[in-house]
């Protein structure tokens, strides 16, 4: 089934090394653009394309697109570096440390992942102490939150891992201050602090830091399984490809990464992360690795089984030239289930009622 | 072939089973809508463009539909998708086709970055480009229209493609968008032109279509170089004054106009600064329209 799909093929080809030898002129380019765009993804094939020199050997009219999706994630980096520095100079008079994470992060400490990545706000980690100091600096500095109500509000600060997303006045950029990666009502329970010991310093920019290269992979295999959104799904198993091959295929750094999984106290994300690059991307990973994180994680293989399916449905592109039976019902059962897995049941019954009657009701939600 | 040479009820058909595929300038795109305005709206508006084959290449995948769910029943709504996406929140069922039109500048100014797309009217006449910016109200559309229809080829009244290797602007020519006043005034100033039903109540206002004239399609692949560049300004009861702007200024002024200055980068910047050295540029202020043609042909004279 994943087989099929256009641009899963060519992010396979792009991995395995066998791009060149595609059949330029009788390839479906229209199809690669309007796959690969739906999922944010069309800069960086077309970074790949551009990369290994092979812009010139397609047709002209879908050459056009793939130059001008990489026009786009050229003004994204540069906008980055805007962003970083204004946050950093913000945060650093108050003394603030933070931690780069997710898109800005990979474009900023230029690790493959950057490639022609595309995202809208800048994720942030400080530490829960600095959480009112680094939200009043910026608020000093220009950034605002939007006006919630009382319960958005009280549900961001009491029940989630970040604050209400902060908006620049006069860029219109966002911001999102996190505290820790994952809401602390979540059953996983993994220690901010942890993150931070290993984090890596960035050069001439003292308080900035990135995460390590093992952490990047572990954090970003906790964004997509334990958040519940898909839309971007393939976009993000990209991102955890190009993640493992440089931080552990390279220096078969295997061990180091189910050690750390454990002590975070993340297995299970990492056991999917590395089961569905696999499956997905044909990451060279090894199988007993998939089969000893799956152990690790206390997956039976009934369970193991029916996540499979699931994820595999809900992880394709959804796209016109693509269809895929039950993807809207798998995607519904995950979203159920990444709310059961970060609020205990007497909160999340409340909260999700609220969120069907207003959108029934036809008021908005955020 | 025309959209108007197809067997009859084709355009419905395409437009409501698969995609009716059309080009405006070297733009291809499909559409895909079951919304009777909508077919309605091709209908009136894009018989006289070109058909496109199947192994053409399409740039934009479009579809418009409509949403609500159960509230369909009493407050039918539409959407504008962009091959999946959809950059706006739905609409009243009734605004589907001014729907259909900015969803399209929408995709055009997100995706044809082999430009640097300015918000302007833009027309020829003898091979001078007038490059007309202008912020809602200050009545580039009533001028683009009113011109148009005395002899000026329509390649735009919305955005001006301004080509990043050559500096010439592309047409890409579409429907006129005329709002609230500025429709009665064309209509009594043109008579013949044709136009759509009024939308009302939009988020700019009232709104009715004017069709691209045969002109304009039959020019949509001949580029033009731009030779002035005016920044109308329609003020109540004035003498009309056109006033020279200085090159930097107007550089300012027409960088806030730009769709795509900040993806463009370096490149966005140095293709408006070479247009800004070859064009005269102006600022102009009117009240009367036939009076403020006469200032704009007299540039060309």
């Amino acid at each position: 089934m994943l087989d099929d799909q256009l641009v899963v093929q060519f992010l396979r080809n792009y991995g395995q090394g066998s791009l060149q030898k595609i059949d330029f002129t009788g390839y479906c380019w229209e199809n690669l653009i309007r796959q690969s765009r739906r999922v944010n993804l069309l800069s960086r094939v077309a970074y790949f394309l551009c990369e290994l020199e092979l812009l010139e050997k397609i047709p002209e009219q879908p050459r056009q697109h793939f130059i001008n999706a990489i026009k786009l994630s050229d003004a994204n980096a540069r906008s980055v570096y805007v962003e970083v520095k204004a946050i950093h100079q913000a945060l650093n008079k108050e003394k603030v440390d933070f931690i780069l994470l997710k898109g800005a992060a990979y474009v900023w400490s230029g690790v493959d992942s950057g490639k022609g990545r595309l995202f809208t706000d800048t994720d942030i980690l400080v530490t829960k102490e600095t959480l009112l100091p680094a939200e009043t600096a910026l608020s000093h500095n220009g950034w605002f939150a939007l006006s919630l109500d009382a319960y958005t509000q009280k549900f961001y600060r009491e029940w989630m891992h970040e604050i209400p997303p902060m908006t620049h006045r006069s860029r219109q950029t966002t911001v999102d201050v996190h505290h820790t990666i994952i809401p602390p009502t979540s059953r996983l329970k993994p220690k901010p602090i942890k993150l931070w010991q290993q984090a890596d310093a960035m050069e001439n920019m003292p308080g900035l830091f990135v995460l390590s290269p093992i952490d990047m992979i572990i954090h970003s295999a906790t964004h997509l399984f334990h958040e519940g959104e898909f839309d971007q799904g393939l976009r993000d198993i990209s991102d955890l490809d190009l993640l493992i091959r440089e931080g552990v295929i390279e220096g078969n750094k295997w061990e180091e990464l189910l050690v750390r999984a454990e002590e975070l106290d993340l297995v299970k994300p990492v056991y999917y992360a590395i089961n569905f690059t696999q499956k997905i991307l044909l990451t060279p990973i090894p199988d007993k690795i998939i089969v000893k994180a799956r152990s690790l994680a206390k997956m039976n293989s009934f369970l193991a089984m029916i996540m499979d399916v699931l994820y595999s449905k809900a992880l394709i592109t959804e796209h016109k030239t693509y269809s895929v039976n039950g993807q809207s019902f798998a995607r519904w059962l995950l979203y159920i289930r990444s709310h059961w897995l970060k609020m205990p049941v007497y909160l999340l019954a409340p909260h999700l009622c609220r969120k069907s009657w207003l959108r029934i009701s036809g008021q908005k939600d955020h | 072939m025309l959209l108007s040479q197809l067997p009859a009820n084709k355009i419905s058909e395409y437009l409501s089973t698969q995609e009716l595929c059309f080009k405006t300038g070297s733009i291809n795109i499909a559409v895909k809508s079951n919304i009777p305005a909508i077919i309605k709206h091709i209908t009136d508006f894009y018989s006289h463009y070109d058909c496109l084959e199947k192994s053409d290449f399409i740039d934009l995948h479009v579809e418009v539909y409509s949403v609500g769910g159960y509230r369909k029943f009493y407050k039918p709504q539409v959407t504008f998708s962009f091959d999946g996406y959809e950059p706006f929140i739905p609409l009243p069922l009734k605004q589907a086709p001014a729907m259909f039109e900015w969803g399209l500048n929408w995709c055009i100014a997100n995706v044809a970055h082999q430009y640097l797309i300015i918000h302007s009217a833009i027309i020829e006449k003898d091979g001078y480009g007038l490059v007309m910016p202008g912020t809602p109200g200050s009545g580039k559309s009533t001028l683009c229209a009113a011109l148009v229809n005395k002899g000026w080829r329509l390649l735009s009244d919305e955005m001006a493609l301004l080509s990043l290797k050559d500096g010439l602007i592309y047409p890409a020519p579409r429907p006129v968008s005329l709002k609230n006043k500025s429709i009665q005034i064309i209509k009594e100033f043109a008579p013949n032109a044709v136009f759509g039903d009024v939308i009302a109540d939009t988020l700019k206002g009232d709104i009715a279509h004017m069709v691209a004239p045969v002109s304009a399609l039959k020019g949509q692949s001949v580029p033009v170089k731009p030779a002035f560049l005016v920044f109308p300004h329609y003020e109540d009861n004035i003498e009309k004054k056109l006033i020279k702007l200085s090159k930097a200024r107007a550089l300012m002024t027409l960088a806030e106009h730009a769709f795509n200055f900040n993806v463009l980068g370096e490149e966005g910047f140095d293709s408006m600064a070479n247009m800004i050295e070859q064009v005269e540029c102006y600022d102009f202020s009117y009240s009367d329209l036939t009076t403020a043609l006469d200032g704009i042909e007299t540039l060309i004279q």
